[in-house]
């Protein structure tokens, strides 16, 4: 599963982040993850606590939290707006789990519902992204 | 905050790489992805473990070049590379199969870093990347997210390519990018260009591949590929590229 793969760069960014910022432990991460990833957020978040790669000190005992959120797509030609679940176009499980390993690829199979175009901008719900994180530094 | 941290998982997933060449030119059409596919199946006939990662999102072609399916990878941990002919091969083909892929500059970017956060590599001795032609997202990216890329510039000695290969090597330099010398492609007749070229910038020329018309009919198969003269001058200068 590439989850795991995208859990093991989430915390290696979070372990760089803290090593920057001369925290001792981080206390708080926030995941975001686009819709378009098609990831389970149940499966991500064991992912995140599984993942022994990128097992770091400062992360130990954290239990970050997994937010998915809603793909927002606007057409370029027409100007529509749409969810992923209005978009038109091929959507039976072969695109969708290519869609779930490079979610860029929603533009080889999905379209824009009022005209067809598969020129539309990703304004939310692309990648994974750190949303919040929070430390303690070894004086606090 | 908001950070994206496939950069992160990109360094980590290219760790045990020990080196990078970037076949590059200014120009599509050139045969950057046919000296990019036979560098990577000559170098591992020699020995060398090898990967191929195609980085021309929306014309992908080291698969039809070399002849490796295009499934699904497995995925284990990541994305396994597809193995071929000795060569542990990547491409967005493997996911959008034979559907274009219409991607503008930012998804391009995206696409390009989720390929590198997923893919196991495992240890290799040279990663070969096919670049897409000019100095678009993906050059950039490139340039930024593998600093130690060795970029070899393949140019012809059409004067139109030459005009862009020029303008390429101008971005390496500037940049102080690592460049590993210019190859000359498709050669008819000596020509000289290529090493004026590379002399303008400071950089070696490598030598030159013959046109070899009798390449296009063993495309999709190695073993004729390899029996090619274009593979041969191509195995001739493994040596130069430390190879």
């Amino acid at each position: 599963m590439h989850e795991y793969a995208l859990a093991e760069a989430v915390l290696r960014a979070a372990a760089r982040v803290a090593r920057e910022q001369d925290l001792a432990r981080v206390t708080r991460l926030e995941v975001a993850v686009g819709e378009l990833q098609q990831i389970s957020q149940e499966l991500f978040e064991r992912a995140l606590t599984e993942v022994e790669t990128a097992s770091d000190p400062r992360l130990e005992g954290l239990e970050p939290t997994v937010t998915i959120v809603s793909a927002a797509l606007q057409c370029r030609a027409c100007g529509a707006t749409f969810a992923m679940g209005e978009a038109a176009g091929e959507q039976g499980a072969d695109e969708m789990e290519a869609i779930h390993f490079v979610p860029e690829l929603a533009h080889s199979f999905l379209a824009c519902p009022q005209c067809g175009s598969p020129d539309f901008e990703i304004e939310g719900g692309r990648g994974v992204t750190i949303a919040a994180m929070e430390g303690v530094t070894d004086d606090a | 905050m908001t950070l994206d941290p496939r950069a992160d998982g990109a360094a980590a997933r290219l760790a045990d790489v020990k080196r990078v060449i970037a076949v590059t030119g200014g120009k599509g059409g050139i045969g950057k992805s046919s000296v990019a596919s036979v560098l990577a199946l000559e170098a591992a006939g020699i020995g060398h473990r090898v990967g191929l990662l195609d980085l021309d999102l929306t014309s992908p072609s080291t698969h039809v070049l070399l002849g490796y399916p295009t499934a699904f990878p497995e995925e284990p941990f990541g994305v396994e590379p597809c193995d071929h002919a000795g060569v542990r091969c990547m491409s967005i083909a493997h996911f959008a199969g034979a559907h274009a892929a219409p991607l503008r500059g930012a998804s391009v970017s995206s696409a390009l870093l989720e390929i590198l956060a997923i893919t196991n590599w495992g240890p290799l001795d040279v990663l070969v990347v096919d670049m897409p032609p000019g100095l678009g997202d993906a050059a950039l990216d490139v340039l930024k997210l593998i600093e130690r890329a060795e970029h070899l510039v393949v140019t012809t000695s059409s004067r139109v390519v030459l005009d862009s290969v020029n303008r390429m090597l101008q971005l390496l330099m500037r940049v102080r990018a690592r460049v590993l010398g210019v190859i000359e492609n498709m050669q008819r007749a000596p020509s000289s260009a290529a090493s004026e070229l590379a002399g303008r910038h400071g950089v070696r020329c490598l030598g030159a591949l013959p046109y070899d018309a009798s390449f296009e009919d063993a495309a999709g198969d190695p073993e004729r590929i390899s029996g090619t003269s274009f593979a041969s001058s191509l195995r001739a200068l493994l040596p130069a590229l430390n190879l």
